[in-house]
């Protein structure tokens, strides 16, 4: 028997909300682990890579430097790279700093903002702390993305077919009841 | 009344003389995408989305009164892609932010957006900077979602009779203004045909949001322009 395909996801600039309606695909979770291997993804916990991969699964677009970087390493490892969710496609919800500049962002966040309890009136910059990009980019505005499931979170079953058809070998467009932007 | 007899994509439609294009389409049960075209409006032929070819020209089909014997084109490879283009940009031009908008489910563009398959925009985000006038009792208005198709201009013109709407500037600069300094200064209230003009989620009533559950909402699981088509099947 062939080696199974392998599958690796993350959550880039997202809310996980993504990988919840994956989970939400009930007992055909378990029929997914039979048709693929999990690779790195926060549903096993693996950090890194383990071997090349058929199809990676982005949730979330790039506020950071980092998120940039996972998102060049996920196009370098798999074949296939799937944009999962508004954030991913077109920024989402964290976009909407977009039209802000950043230093008035931080301001916000950090001096300004209502319960803010910061003496020093530091704005936190550790090189620990992924660098955070002027604006938020949507994945395929960084990398080529072979195919998109909308939704906030898509469907279950968007996630499903797309997956499944994929796997086929035949990305195939999304029955319009699972085609959804919210 | 006098009739004209032409052809959309091989079929034969009647129409009566003077009557538009879109008109007489809809009337045969055949759907063409539009977006400012509205019913009892004015039709203004601004968002090209209702775009056919009338004996190989491309006109505004809202606009475009039929003509005896004329071929239109509609449902092309070609036409199909213009109109989804203007969708595509439109999305991109504003803050389109689904996931949060009361008028997710209602809205027209979202639901040609369905209609036409799209995934991911085809073109680079803008997320340009736009104002919420939120200073009206009833009404709030959301610039970030205005895909200025005229339509409360010639709501509140025409059927309101108040003329609250103007649009300024022009090019990429042309923005919907209300008559005075805020909306509230304007004497619309949230039952004005104004309000339920817009295709979009700029000009919203307030505290009436979120009250259809997702599933049963009108594009939920009907394509927009479907109640058209199926009255060409009958």
């Amino acid at each position: 028997m062939a080696a199974k395909p392998r599958i690796a996801t993350v959550s880039l600039a997202g809310c996980f909300g993504c990988h919840m309606s994956l989970l939400d695909l009930d007992e055909r979770i378990l029929k997914l682990a039979e048709l693929v291997e999990f690779d790195r993804s926060p549903i096993n916990d693996y950090k890194d890579f383990r071997a090349r991969c058929a199809v990676g699964v982005v949730e979330g677009g790039c506020c950071t430097e980092e998120n940039v970087h996972v998102l060049e390493r996920f196009r370098k490892q798999c074949d296939l790279l799937v944009s999962i969710g508004e954030c991913a496609i077109s920024g989402g919800i964290p976009a909407m700093r977009n039209n802000i500049p950043l230093r008035e962002c931080l301001e916000e966040a950090y001096l300004k903002s209502p319960g803010v309890y910061n003496p020093g009136g530091v704005i936190p910059n550790d090189p620990e702390i992924p660098l955070l990009l002027h604006r938020l980019y949507p994945c395929h505005e960084v990398v080529k993305i072979d195919l998109f499931i909308p939704g906030c979170p898509p469907p279950a079953d968007a996630i499903w077919d797309a997956l499944v058809s994929l796997l086929a070998g035949r990305p195939a467009a999304p029955a319009y009841d699972r085609l959804k932007y919210d | 009344m006098k009739t004209v007899t032409f052809t959309i994509d091989g079929k034969i439609v009647r129409a009566d003389k003077g009557q538009t294009i879109l008109k007489a389409a809809e009337a045969a049960g055949i759907y063409i995408p539009r977006l400012c075209a509205c019913k009892d409006l004015v039709p203004h032929g601004s968002c090209r989305v209702c775009s056919v070819r009338v004996n190989g020209r491309i006109q505004a089909s809202c606009v475009q009164t039929a003509a005896e014997g004329a071929i239109v084109e509609s449902e092309t490879d070609e036409l199909r892609e213009y109109r989804r283009n203007i969708i595509d940009m439109l999305f991109v031009e504003g803050n389109h932010f689904c996931m949060f908008c009361e008028k997710s489910g209602f809205c027209e563009l979202q639901a040609l957006a369905y209609r036409f398959g799209i995934t991911a925009p085809k073109y680079r985000l803008l997320y340009p900077k736009r104002d919420i006038d939120l200073s009206h009792p009833e009404v709030y208005l959301d610039h970030n979602r205005c895909i200025l198709c005229g339509r409360c201009v010639r709501a509140s013109q025409d059927l309101d009779r108040k003329n609250v709407f103007q649009f300024v500037e022009r090019g990429c600069r042309k923005r919907l203004q209300v008559n005075g300094e805020a909306l509230s200064d304007t004497d619309l209230r949230a039952a004005d045909q104004a309000v339920s003009a817009c295709p979009v989620g700029a000009l919203m009533r307030k505290r009436v949001g979120y009250a259809v559950p997702v599933g049963r909402r009108p594009y939920d699981e009907v394509p927009i322009g479907r109640d058209i088509e199926k009255k060409g099947e009958e």
